[in-house]
């Protein structure tokens, strides 16, 4: 798309929406949010500066390959289930944590698997998505 | 609420069959769309249709206060379009891939895989 | 520990087919799969070894319980249905080392590959409709992408004609859940047992009874829904169409038998008839359909369509003898057809194609190929003492002891028809002489392609002779994995556990104000 306009505005509205990505992404579990809403808005960032700039610009601003990274995220998604192997629960069990308290609200922050699969989902909805924009942009 | 839920159902279902019985595969395929908003409007309408707050649960509380919205069914329509969507994006590919290979849309004219003394 | 018996076979194909797909540019990522597979099969042998001690083996992902949490269940059918799928999936991926050219490894036939296998296997354990469903799509998706991967004219045309009708199947399928939800209130397949009995709508019960009917008869290939098939399934490479023939017609008809033994048991006598009249059309259309074709897949593809026919009746006529040929069937089909598939594939190599009237020869010329070719062949026909011939047995006794000498009568015709079928493939590709006057010797394909390309041959022919001569063993799990059918208090129990009550009470005894900043 050639306008001047929108390719300048793209360019902070793309680092905004980005931004804003990770921010649901972190956000999840405890809050409306997560892994999927996340991937979501930031396929929707890369997608605009695709259609600002092309999707070969695109694709040199991801660095990585969509396919790569969505599969990726598959291995982030199932590692982070099995960990509760370590602990004896079953696949998926969610693992906390709590630093600086016990519980969700005395704890300052907490280091837990769900993130970590939350993140897994991201990249799987982010590259799955963008893989199927990029190849719809350039089949035209 | 429930009726006028059925009846778009119906509709889109009737849609969905007009469109699905044409020769031309494109035409099947927006037929096919039609047909999985279909579905995931009935699973949402199994869930019962009540006027509640989002299924939430607040600080502390071991349930959602006050009445909610059944969460299933709108968890399991989610899954639904989002797999729907994945399935559809593919098939739109191959179709595009189809065409540029076989250019034809027309199904009748599909006949690649088939004996070839059939072909006409 | 239990659970992670049960999440093993599910989760090493998919940890695979990650890896494999980011090894997809080196010629190491087949080797990666073929451990996978091999990793797959411990797996699920470790997890048959606990099935056979406890009976049912049922495990709640996340610590939910069941109905609400996902159940992964594994029962005598399920667990020999496991093991069947990593045994069909070793053997296609050591035939893939010798198939699968380099090209279509690049475009990540691995990963698929083994991405389909998770599927499968998931779709076989899984303990609740809504996540059949999902493992159904995981299947589907990834064999769309199998049936097109290198992306000739063919498999194109083929691609859209499957996946249109898969598609469509599974609407209906999920149109289905949407209302089996909507009637009982759960979708886990034990508690909907229960539920489904104590419906009120008893006729609405049987109108999505036959929904699903409908979606899993598509993906089983039954009598009036199976034309995606013979269209599709000759067109991709033969270790691909192997694993197609072997496993995805079955996890349809599994999903028949699961759900109409466990949760639609109301109005038997009206499912389960005109499942015995689908099965008997079935049996006839594809027997039938074969005999018209000439290409050597194409036979083979109506060939499923007939077989299914068995399969579905042995549910349909709902006696444990029945049920048990059909448990028993399931398991030698997946073993001969995929086995038949591979031996087209070879067959391929060395003549040079699949239509009959262009090859022939290769029994002077690889009188080993054909003897492995005969071997399923046979077994497929039901000739004693071979596997087929036990099922086949099984079956058709059932049907006489129900006095239903129509479909006995449908059932052996048949097989004799299937004899008419394998022997023109046998006169046409084996004992006639080659037309373009060349012998098709095995040195024809070198070494490294025709090696590995036999071995899963000979394995899968071995296990058929097994079978066919120390069948007691065998006979004996299906009996078992028959009475649990149609009697799954076990499987009930087992999933549902002691279900603790006062989870069904909310209990919002927490006063509004301890929960700051929360609109009541």
């Amino acid at each position: 798309m050639n306008s001047i306009i929108f390719t300048a505005g793209a360019r902070i509205l793309v680092a905004l929406l980005f931004v804003f990505s990770l921010f649901m992404l972190l956000r999840g579990h405890h809050l409306p949010g997560g892994g999927f809403i996340g991937g979501l808005l930031g396929a929707i960032s890369f997608i605009v500066y695709a259609l600002a700039c092309g999707s070969g610009e695109a694709r040199a601003a991801l660095r990585v390959s969509p396919e790569g990274l969505a599969i990726v995220g598959l291995g982030v998604a199932l590692a982070a289930g099995m960990v509760s192997v370590f602990f004896g629960d079953p696949l998926f069990t969610g693992q906390w944590y709590w630093v600086g308290g016990d519980s969700y609200e005395t704890a300052l922050f907490s280091i837990n698997s769900v993130l970590v699969f939350d993140i897994g989902v991201y990249l799987v909805v982010l590259g799955g998505i963008l893989s199927l924009a990029f190849a719809f942009d350039e089949e035209t | 609420m429930e009726a006028l839920t059925a009846l778009i159902i119906g509709l889109l279902v009737a849609g969905a069959v007009y469109l699905m019985l044409a020769r031309n595969f494109m035409r099947f395929l927006f037929g096919l769309i039609l047909l999985s908003n279909a579905a995931n409007l009935t699973i949402f309408a199994s869930g019962r249709m009540t006027l509640g707050a989002p299924a939430l649960v607040p600080y502390g509380a071991e349930a959602p206060l006050g009445e909610v919205g059944n969460a299933l069914p709108q968890a399991l329509v989610l899954t639904a379009i989002v797999i729907g969507f994945g399935l559809l994006a593919f098939t739109l590919a191959l179709a595009f891939e189809a065409y540029r290979r076989l250019r034809t849309m027309d199904s009748d004219k599909m006949r690649y895989a088939e004996p070839k003394e059939e072909r006409e | 520990m239990m659970s992670w018996l049960l999440v093993m076979p599910i989760a090493i194909p998919f940890a695979t087919a990650v890896v494999v797909y980011l090894l997809r540019m080196s010629p190491s990522g087949r080797w990666v799969s073929l451990f996978g597979s091999v990793l797959s099969l411990v797996a699920s042998v470790a997890l048959l070894v606990a099935v056979l001690e406890h009976g049912v083996i049922a495990a709640q992902m996340s610590n939910w319980d069941a109905p609400f949490g996902i159940t992964l269940v594994a029962d005598y059918l399920g667990v020999v249905m496991v093991v069947i799928t990593a045994i069909t999936g070793l053997a296609t991926a050591i035939y893939a080392l010798g198939e699968i050219p380099e090209r279509v490894e690049k475009l990540g036939y691995h990963a698929l590959f083994q991405t389909l296998i998770a599927g499968v296997t998931g779709a076989f354990l899984t303990g609740d409709v809504f996540n059949l469903y999902v493992w159904f799509e995981v299947m589907l998706i990834s064999s769309f992408g199998l049936l097109v991967l290198g992306g000739s004219r063919e498999q194109l045309d083929a691609g859209i004609k499957y996946v249109a009708l898969n598609l469509v199947s599974t609407l209906v399928f999920l149109s289905g859940i949407g209302m089996l939800y909507g009637v009982t209130g759960t979708l886990n397949m034990a508690d909907l047992r229960e539920a489904v009995a104590n419906a009120e709508n008893q006729g609405l019960i049987t109108v999505i009874a036959m929904l699903f009917m409908v979606g899993f008869g598509v993906k089983a290939a039954v009598f009036p829904l199976f034309f995606w098939l013979p269209a599709s399934y000759h067109t991709p490479s033969f270790a691909v169409s192997a694993v197609f023939a072997g496993l995805l017609t079955k996890v349809g008809v599994y999903a028949l038998m699961r759900m109409f033994t466990l949760v639609f048991v109301g109005d038997v006598g009206f499912t389960h008839e005109i499942l015995i009249w689908v099965s008997a059309l079935t049996m006839l259309t594809g027997v039938l359909g074969a005999a018209a074709q000439t290409d050597f897949r194409k036979i083979l593809s109506f060939h499923i369509i007939s077989q299914i026919g068995y399969m579905t009746l042995g549910l349909a006529l709902y006696t444990p003898l029945a049920i048990m040929g059909g448990v028993f069937y399931l398991v030698h089909h997946i073993i001969v057809k995929a086995n038949l598939f591979l031996v087209s594939g070879v067959a391929n190599k060395l003549a040079g194609h699949t239509d009959l009237n262009r090859i022939g020869g290769l029994y002077k010329s690889s009188p080993f190929l054909a003897a492995l070719f005969v071997i399923p062949a046979f077994s497929l026909a039901g000739f004693p003492p071979l596997s087929g011939f036990w099922a086949k047995y099984l079956i058709v006794k059932a049907s006489i002891e129900l006095d239903n000498w129509i479909i006995a009568f449908v059932a052996l015709f048949v097989g004799l028809l299937t004899i008419f079928s394998m022997t023109k493939i046998w006169g046409m590709a084996f004992w006639k002489p080659h037309p373009d006057g060349y012998d098709p010797t095995p040195d024809r394909a070198p070494d490294h392609v025709r090696v590995p390309m036999m071995i899963p041959i000979v394995g899968l022919a071995a296990m058929t002779i097994v079978i066919g001569f120390f069948p007691e063993p065998f006979v004996q799990f299906a009996e078992v994995a028959a009475t649990q059918l149609l009697d799954p208090t076990q499987y009930v129990e087992t999933v549902l556990g002691a279900r603790p009550e006062a989870l069904f009470e909310v209990q919002p005894d927490i006063q509004p104000d301890a929960a700051p900043g929360v609109r009541p």
